[in-house]
């Protein structure tokens, strides 16, 4: 083979690779991605029973409820709307009433949410992402959050530190 | 006074470090010896004035100095010592200290022992490094300074966050550092050959070592902080896909390419631009990895917009030295002159194809990082991408670079005989084929992905292992030959051995723990049994305890396999008083490579604990195999022909090539 061809070779290979690769990308793109809503959100979008997603706000105060077997039941609500939900399994350390939460899983026929994980930054003064970004952009921010996001931030060890901790389901 | 002193010496060092950036390249380029070794001296005060103001803030730290905001803000007087110590790099401020610290070691090693090394590399080398120290002394500086005082200084500190309250802390941070910042040195290696237009196989000879060492660090790291994870977090899982860990796996990606291409450079002369690239590639993702988890992106996009301070200057250094070392080696790399010709078939053709995988799937790591990041930036729409993202994308590139792994070392360099290599693969293959049918006939039904993926596993193990038989001739000569040509073996085939079978173990473990975890969850309350994959677990009591800076609840498991009592486990609750927050502190019995986890929820009123239990089949090796490949690493190091300063072997033994 001459210089140019095996040239051609390598840079015909590597094409293949990388189409592979994005086609990939793409395809998981389309699959595995999850959008976030607020209970706002939800009632605007009229999201389908059945497609999943994920769910921010705050943990309504007195909502939790605990019922057998571990199965557990809370409001989320973000000011405009609440949200029930509903998840079987061990809520994380830092799951409280009145304290920002992110859960995944998808509406049932009755409205319900039904979380199959329940995600809670470790750290009790931090704030999810997601729920301060869309309580700001309502306008339900409360600047004490904004001392302890950052206090939360400033925690953030080199790495790994800032960990999801999740509550994992039955 | 010794926070003065610290802030002082960072300042001293900033002073050295701009030196170091500009006289030894006017002495290069005046052809002055004298300004030259400037660099010399200069990196090596510099790491005196750096280990100094390190040492300083540890001081702080350990004699609890709240007058000073760091440590009042993550230390505690009746913190543990050696969590005092930790503490140090347990913040941003500290672990910026941290950061720059090992970056004036590394320029300090090679100030040290870098004498082989031609005169004006060595000004270059040092004074590239010299510019990435600038740019984060001056972000310490001005925006970290971890000696700022507070006015009024209060009796006691607010203590460090919990989860980091942990030996792992110890190790994690520094290793994973190390391995960050070594690959400043093959950067530096790479910008200095493109400043002076000259690259040969010497120049990886001089690289590869130091990647090497960058590299075993970075996968101890990388190994260490999963365990952490696994063990401190409480659910059991190993690996998150979350943006932090992709920032440390990044790096990890290129880097592992680059080891493999600078393998080649130096053999053959070939891939020199390639390599060039990879090197700059490698360190710009390690600081990417440092902008995103230091710049707070990540917690928030607002907390960057709203406080950009510190995230703009990071922005700022990525996009100089990224922009700065991408743009010279367009301009420059044209000038390197080209290297070997190779057959696609042909162990360059075989590191080649290690790259392209290796790189693509890092690229599609980068892509799940940052894509939700920029969408948010451009659209404000909110996506998470997880793990099936990632299962989706990496997986399937993982699989053919398995397959491939094998056959790299069985190829002859230059042009290779395939066939050849695969009928010396064939026992290999046949054992891989048997791990699979017997998998499959023992675990009937059930996943059909996890038996192929053990196979594959097993042909790497075996592949690795008949590579070894090849070189030695075992089975084939008589044992006290074999025995004798085992030793003769250069350190670094035995270093690709352990590394290459190290990747299949990790690929054992990972399989048998996603596949055949079984776990339970439910409340117990006293005397009341689960039972997981055979095992009986009983609870015992829980009783209370009083720890240095928390309280914890107890609780007490009897763990029994077929009604033979084996061993009390004590998972435990920790409540820590300052800070208000409570951490899941998990209970571990190790059976074998696989093991059982038990890890305490909430207390109903009625005093049932809500638990969690899981059996991890073979889960353990998922980080002895990083060991080994770290291991493997290590013998390849030490062997002579990369051992810093060693002189160039004599070139008798051409037929056993080291296979790296």
């Amino acid at each position: 083979m001459t210089r140019k061809q095996r040239r051609l070779t390598m840079i015909g290979g590597s094409l293949a690779v990388l189409a592979v690769a994005a086609a990939l990308v793409l395809n998981a793109m389309r699959d595995s991605i999850v959008f976030f809503s607020t209970p706002v959100m939800v009632a605007e979008k009229h999201i389908p029973a059945g497609r999943r997603f994920r769910l921010g706000g705050l943990v309504e105060k007195g909502s939790l409820v605990h019922g057998a077997d571990l199965a557990v039941t809370f409001k989320v609500g973000d000011g405009g709307a609440t949200l029930p939900v509903s998840f079987k399994g061990i809520l994380p350390d830092l799951f409280r009433e009145g304290q920002g939460v992110v859960a995944e899983g998808a509406l049932d026929a009755s409205g319900v949410f039904r979380a199959d994980t329940v995600l809670a930054k470790h750290d009790e003064t931090y704030m999810p992402k997601d729920v301060a970004d869309a309580l700001k952009k309502q306008g339900h921010w409360k600047d004490d959050y904004g001392g302890k996001s950052q206090a939360a931030q400033a925690d953030q060890n080199a790495q790994g530190a800032s960990r999801a901790a999740q509550g994992v389901p039955q | 006074m010794i926070a003065e002193a610290g802030h002082y010496a960072l300042v001293l060092a900033l002073a050295l470090a701009l030196i170091q950036s500009t006289v030894p390249i006017l002495g290069a380029r005046l052809h002055d010896p004298a300004l030259m070794n400037v660099a010399r001296s200069t990196a090596l005060a510099q790491l005196l004035f750096v280990g100094g103001s390190f040492a300083a803030l540890v001081t702080l730290h350990v004699t609890s100095d709240f007058s000073v905001v760091n440590v009042f803000e993550n230390s505690h007087s009746l913190k543990p010592l050696i969590y005092k110590i930790t503490g140090v790099w347990g913040n941003h401020e500290g672990s910026m200290l941290l950061w720059v610290s090992i970056l004036a070691l590394f320029g300090g090693l090679v100030a040290a022992f870098g004498n082989n090394l031609p005169l004006s590399l060595r000004a270059h080398v040092l004074a590239v490094q010299a510019w990435i120290a600038s740019a984060f002394y001056l972000f310490i500086l001005i925006t970290s300074n971890p000696f700022l005082r507070i006015a009024n200084p209060p009796i006691e500190g607010r203590d460090l966050n919990p989860v980091l309250q942990d030996i792992g802390l110890a190790v994690h941070p520094p290793m994973l550092y190390l391995g960050y910042v070594g690959f400043s040195i093959s950067f530096s290696f790479a910008v200095a050959a493109l400043l002076e237009g000259r690259i040969d196989a010497a120049w990886a000879r001089w690289v590869r070592p130091w990647t090497l060492l960058a590299w075993i660090f970075l996968t101890l790291g990388i190994a260490m902080g999963s365990y952490w994870a696994y063990y401190e977090l409480g659910w059991g899982g190993w690996w998150f896909w979350d943006p932090v860990e992709n920032a440390s796996l990044m790096p990890w990606l290129a880097g592992t390419a680059l080891l493999h291409s600078a393998v080649v450079m130096e053999k053959r002369n070939a891939l020199k631009v390639w390599t060039i690239l990879l090197s700059i590639l490698t360190f710009s993702l390690s600081l990417l990895g440092t902008f995103l988890v230091r710049s707070g992106v990540l917690t928030s996009v607002h907390a960057f917009a709203t406080d950009p301070e510190r995230g703009v200057f990071i922005l700022l250094i990525l996009c100089i030295f990224i922009g700065g070392s991408l743009s010279l080696y367009a301009w420059r790399a044209s000038a390197l002159k080209q290297g070997g010709l190779f057959a696609p078939i042909s162990r360059e053709g075989a590191l080649v194809l290690n790259n392209l995988f290796l790189t693509t799937a890092c690229a599609t790591v980068f892509i799940g990082t940052l894509y939700p990041l920029a969408l948010e930036v451009i659209t404000g729409d909110k996506i998470s991408v997880g793990a099936p993202f990632f299962n989706l994308t990496f997986a399937p590139l993982f699989v053919p670079l398995m397959i491939a792994v094998p056959f790299g070392p069985l190829l002859a360099w230059k042009r290779g005989d395939l066939l050849g290599a695969a009928q010396r693969l064939v026992a290999a293959g046949v054992v891989a084929l048997i791990a699979i049918a017997l998998l499959w006939a023992w675990t009937l039904g059930g996943s059909t992905l996890a038996p192929l993926a053990i196979g594959l596993a097993v042909f790497v193990i075996a592949g690795a292992l008949s590579d070894l038989v090849e070189r030695t001739g075992l089975f084939r000569l008589p044992l006290g030959t074999a025995l004798r040509r085992a030793r003769g073996l250069p350190r670094s085939s035995w270093g690709t051995v352990f590394a290459h079978a190290g990747v299949g173990v990790a690929l054992i473990g990972i399989v048998c723990e996603t596949t055949w975890n079984t776990e339970y969850i439910g409340s117990m309350k006293p005397h009341d049994v689960a039972h997981v994959a055979g095992y009986a677990l009983t609870l015992d009591g829980v009783r209370q305890r009083q720890g240095p800076n928390f309280r914890e609840m107890i609780a007490q498991f009897t763990a029994s396999l077929d009604g033979e009592r084996l061993s009390v486990m004590t998972p435990s609750k920790r409540s820590f008083t300052t800070r208000g927050s409570t951490t899941t502190e998990a209970a571990l019995l190790t059976r074998g490579a696989s093991q059982l986890y038990i890890s305490l929820g909430d207390t109903a009123a009625d005093g049932e604990i809500a638990v969690r239990i899981y059996h991890k089949p073979m889960v353990l090796l998922i980080w002895f195999g990083p060991v080994l490949m770290a291991f493997g690493g290590m013998l390849s190091l030490s062997d002579r022909r990369l051992r810093v300063g060693a002189p160039k072997p004599a070139r008798a033994s051409r037929q056993l090539q080291p296979a790296e």
